[in-house]
């Protein structure tokens, strides 16, 4: 693969199932290196794109290249060089931790020494000493996550597909489970990952939203947070006496340039236009200026993607 | 060559951890075996008879008891009339019903055509067939007996028909059960243990893990069988032991021969239940599947119904069962003593449905998941 | 309005609840916040009524006597448990007939709660047929026709689209703001800072408790956040003194002590010294990272 090859590259991927349209002209470019997050609700697409550019499905439509073999023609080429980690954690409950990383080490065609070397690594990587002869069936969940990853990895792929790996995992296992992928990519892995959880995404150097289907935006989570601002404003965050009074209050000031207003526990936080939020809308409280979420940024998406009214500043 | 290899060790290493199942695996040869073996007879004897004797006199008497000796008939009572004997059948008291008209001793003294009614419940023909042969074969006797008496000529029949069982003199059932039966456990077994394995892998996910590999399907197929080779041996031998041990049955060939052959047929009904597994999405399908190869084999292939009694059509659908030859294989060589040279219709036959099984299971196979 | 007193409970010998004490304010919306597996959905069966303690106790003082308790309180489930071959407006009219609510009662309340959670105009399509998110508004609905004191949901957020998740939470402060305590699990830390207050469930334990801004206000130590566009950054830092350095893409979270005053001006020093241009700023603790230290140095605050 040339070194200034994208590592994922599609143009209008698109599935059908059936007259169900799971994917709609995804568009990717993902250069080397890069940690991609596929982020969006269940049913969105994610699991569906990540397949097709593992060769697990044939695209109804569009084309794609990943590490720089046709997914349509290569398949055999791409699936010797990447590693997948499926949302099942695909692992023999019956084999240990070792039975299972020998085997998918085997699969790939590891011989012998380095065979042993690898599982050996993987081991230490995985932070999985002392429970080689443990059935897997016996794990944990946070340790067969570990495990289902070490097996993904075996091989030392350039390019690593992860389905939603961190789901039914508590948040101390998420953070260590994303130094490992941290260490990977600045090995000079590319890994594309996806999740649903919102504030996971902040993990990754770059994002692709998905909704539906459709790839609603994609680029680093600060380069989506600028964007937001830019299109829809900035985020005030105070707390109010009577907070669902306020927001019914506030449906009136949309043309002021106020865009969402939702209650955030015991506070309130306004989407608004402009430097300072208007006077009659502040009223006597104490307003301040707080980071966009991942979430605003996918809300303010999905509304707009839908043709609804009144989602940008400069409309 | 690698991956074949992993393959074939993990599923090594998924038997081992299942003791329970290949205990039970082992076990079923030796239990099917001595229940079919003892059970299943189809050469009927007691049959429980009622007579309605009109003519009360010592002939008839006499022929009764000659009906007795050969053990096909067993005496329940005696009925007075037409009727009773209806119902006893009906009632299934009786299964056969002998009746005597008034005049027997007359027309017997006569020459007459002494009239013997022999009426037989033939809602099951094979205990009644042999019931009627012996009842026949009574009456011929005696006819010639009293000819012969008559005529001065003696015992000698003028068509002297001598019956020369060859394999099975005795007509023991177990001869040709045990080796059937073995044919059907094999069958039973393997068909279902790897009906299960391909979907099994994709109903616990790990299917999908194994295409993203650089895996061949062919690879996966023979990863799947390879372990269940060794158990089909393990199994036929057991039952060859028990069949030898309990039945006595004769081992009249070369034992070698039986099991190179036999590697052909375990080879194809594991490649069928391979097949199944391949087009089935889930593993109550692979059942269901697999016992809808089971019954045909169990019916049509020559086990317990005569494959020369059926209709055309049937005999050449029997032919693409494995069984089917394996059954014309164990019966050959077990009983019959024959060689290689005999059996060369089998061995192809069985080579086909390898072939076939295996080309129809890689084309149904997906790559993907769709 | 409940109190939970050393609430344990065991399941042959698996302990998923160790010891759990807090109290619930009426009017309040609550939050158990916890990972799969942490006791979350074991602790809300007990406050229902569907479930009891091994020892200890868990008191949903909901007025009326117990076998009043029943009418008091509105449960949503983890998985929809309502009927998929009905109509959202048979499904309302058949829990209506279970509470004993009387025809006019029954239909009055279904239109003001389908109003409030906007499936009005969705009221004769199957239930089978809805998005996860309207699912989750007409199992709220359901819940609340009998007009209840406590709401209980159990991880009404996940597996919802952002947008009705937004949605959800609209209808649920609007029900408390009309008197209804709420109570909710989940296992997103965003979704605990929408709470009043919350407890921090892992492993059956309770690890913090207090409103979002007391929890993260409680927190001893600092963060201070590296922007950069240089790779490795987590690991050049690994000489730094500090007590966790974890990655965010390109972002790196440094969790230093909170008594160390100049931990902030050495970070830009020491990153200078070693070549790597970054922007360097102290940051709220989010409620993860109180979460994440927590459960790794193994601290109950019961």
């Amino acid at each position: 693969m040339k070194d200034a090859e994208a590592a994922v590259s599609t143009v209008g991927l698109t599935r059908d199932f059936g007259s169900f349209r799971a994917v709609d002209g995804v568009n990717l470019d993902i250069p080397r290196g890069a940690i991609f997050g596929f982020l969006g609700p269940n049913g969105s697409g994610k699991t569906t794109t990540i397949r097709m550019l593992c060769g697990l499905l044939r695209p109804s439509s569009g084309s794609g290249r990943v590490v720089g073999c046709d997914i349509a023609r290569e398949g055999e080429a791409i699936r010797r060089r990447i590693g997948y980690m499926s949302q099942k954690f695909s692992l023999y409950d019956d084999l240990t931790v070792a039975e299972n990383l020998t085997f998918y080490a085997g699969m790939y065609g590891l011989a012998n020494a380095k065979r042993r070397e690898r599982v050996d690594a993987m081991i230490a990587l995985a932070d999985l000493r002392g429970r080689e002869r443990t059935l897997t069936g016996a794990l944990a969940g946070g340790v067969r996550q570990r495990l289902a990853l070490a097996c993904a990895i075996v091989h030392e792929p350039e390019m690593i597909f992860l389905d939603e790996p961190t789901s039914g995992v508590d948040p101390a296992a998420r953070r260590r489970f994303w130094e490992t992928i941290a260490d990977l990519a600045d090995g000079g892995a590319t890994i594309m990952a996806s999740t649903h959880f919102m504030d996971e995404a902040e993990h990754c150097t770059s994002l692709g939203l998905m909704y539906a289907g459709k790839m609603l935006i994609s680029g680093s989570p600060d380069a989506l947070k600028r964007e937001l601002t830019v299109a829809a404003g900035k985020i005030w965050q105070a707390r109010v006496p009577d907070s669902i009074g306020f927001l019914d209050r506030i449906r009136a000031f949309v043309s002021g340039g106020i865009l969402d207003a939702y209650i955030f526990g015991a506070s309130v936080r306004v989407l608004a236009c402009g430097a300072r939020l208007p006077a009659d809308v502040a009223g006597a409280a104490a307003w301040e200026e707080r980071e966009p979420t991942l979430e605003d940024v996918f809300v303010h998406h999905v509304r707009s993607s839908a043709g609804m009214e009144g989602q940008r500043c400069d409309a | 060559m690698r991956r074949l290899r992993a393959l074939i060790v993990k599923e090594f290493i998924q038997m081992r951890r299942d003791p329970l199942t290949l205990a039970m695996l082992m076990l079923i040869p030796i239990v099917q075996l001595i229940l079919f073996g003892f059970a299943i007879n189809t050469d009927v004897k007691h049959l429980p008879t009622v007579v309605f004797d009109q003519s009360m006199g010592q002939e008839s008497r006499e022929f009764i008891q000659s009906l007795s000796a050969t053990q096909y008939f067993d005496i329940r009572g005696y009925a007075a009339s037409y009727d009773a004997i209806r119902r006893a059948i009906e009632r299934g008291d009786g299964v056969v019903g002998i009746v005597f008209g008034p005049d027997f001793a007359r027309r017997l003294a006569r020459r007459d055509g002494a009239a013997i009614q022999v009426i037989v419940d033939a809602s099951d023909p094979m205990s009644a067939s042999s019931a009627i042969a012996a009842a026949e074969m009574i009456g011929l006797r005696k006819s010639a007996a009293v000819v012969a008496e008559a005529t001065g000529t003696g015992m000698s029949p003028v068509y002297d028909v001598r019956l020369r069982p060859w394999y099975n003199r005795d007509f023991r059932t177990p001869y040709y059960m045990v080796p059937g039966i073995l044919g059907v456990i094999l069958t039973m077994t393997m068909m279902m243990i790897t009906s299960m394995a391909i979907v099994r892998e994709r109903e616990r996910g790990t299917l999908e893990q194994l295409l993203v590999t650089p895996m061949r399907p062919w690879e996966l197929m023979v990863g799947k069988i390879a372990p269940y080779l060794g158990v089909g041996y393990a199994q036929l031998t057991i039952g060859l032991l028990v069949g030898r041990a309990v039945f006595r049955i004769p081992m009249r060939g070369s034992l070698a021969l039986l099991y190179l052959l036999t590697l052909l047929f375990i080879f194809s009904t594991l490649m069928w239940g391979i097949l199944i597994s391949t087009v089935s999405k889930t593993q109550m399908q692979a059942m269901i599947l697999s016992i809808f190869g089971f019954l045909p084999s169990i019916l049509l292939s020559g086990f317990m119904f005569p494959r020369m009694g059926m209709p055309t059509v049937f005999r050449y659908l029997s032919m693409a069962l494995p069984l089917t030859w394996f059954q014309i294989i164990t019966r050959g060589i077990l009983l019959k003593g024959v060689g290689l040279e005999s059996l060369a219709l089998p061995v192809i036959a069985l080579c086909v449905l390898i072939a076939v099984f295996l080309g129809v299971s890689l084309f149904k196979f997906h790559r993907t998941l769709d | 309005m409940i109190s939970v007193r050393d609430a344990h409970k065991l399941y042959g010998n698996v302990r998923a609840l160790g010891g759990v004490s807090f109290d619930v304010e009426r009017g309040s919306v609550f939050g158990v916040v916890g990972p799969d597996g942490a006791g979350k959905t074991t602790l809300l069966r007990m406050i229902v009524g569907v479930l009891s303690p091994s020892s200890g106790t868990v008191d949903a003082r909901v007025g009326g006597d117990g076998s009043d308790s029943k009418r008091r309180i509105g449960y949503v489930a983890g998985r929809f448990s309502l009927y998929e071959d009905l109509s959202i407006l048979e499904n309302l009219a058949l829990f209506s007939r279970l509470y004993g609510m009387d025809a006019a009662r029954a239909a009055s309340r279904s239109r003001e709660l389908l109003e409030l959670t906007g499936l009005l105009p969705f009221g004769d399509r199957l239930a089978g047929r809805l998005s996860g998110g309207m699912k989750q508004k007409l199992a709220i609905a359901a819940a609340v026709l009998h007009e209840p004191e406590l709401l209980v949901l159990d991880e009404p957020g996940t597996g919802v689209d952002p947008v009705s998740r937004r949605d959800i939470w609209s209808v649920l402060y609007r029900l408390n703001r009309g008197g209804v305590t709420i109570v909710v699990s989940t296992p997103y830390m965003d979704e605990a800072e929408l709470c009043t207050r919350l407890v921090f469930l892992h492993k059956g334990r309770v690890l913090e408790s207090g409103t979002p801004d007391e929890i993260c206000d409680r927190f001893p130590h600092r963060i201070l956040r590296v922007r950069t566009d240089v790779p490795e950054t987590r690991r050049r830092l690994a000489d730094f003194p500090s007590l966790s350095v974890s990655s965010f893409g390109r972002t790196v979270r440094v969790v230093v002590d909170g008594a160390d005053a100049d931990a902030l001006p050495r970070l830009r020093e020491h990153l200078a010294r070693a070549g790597i241009a970054a922007d360097v700023d102290a940051v709220r603790p989010t409620l993860e990272d109180v979460f994440v230290l927590a459960a790794e140095s193994g601290r109950d605050v019961a």
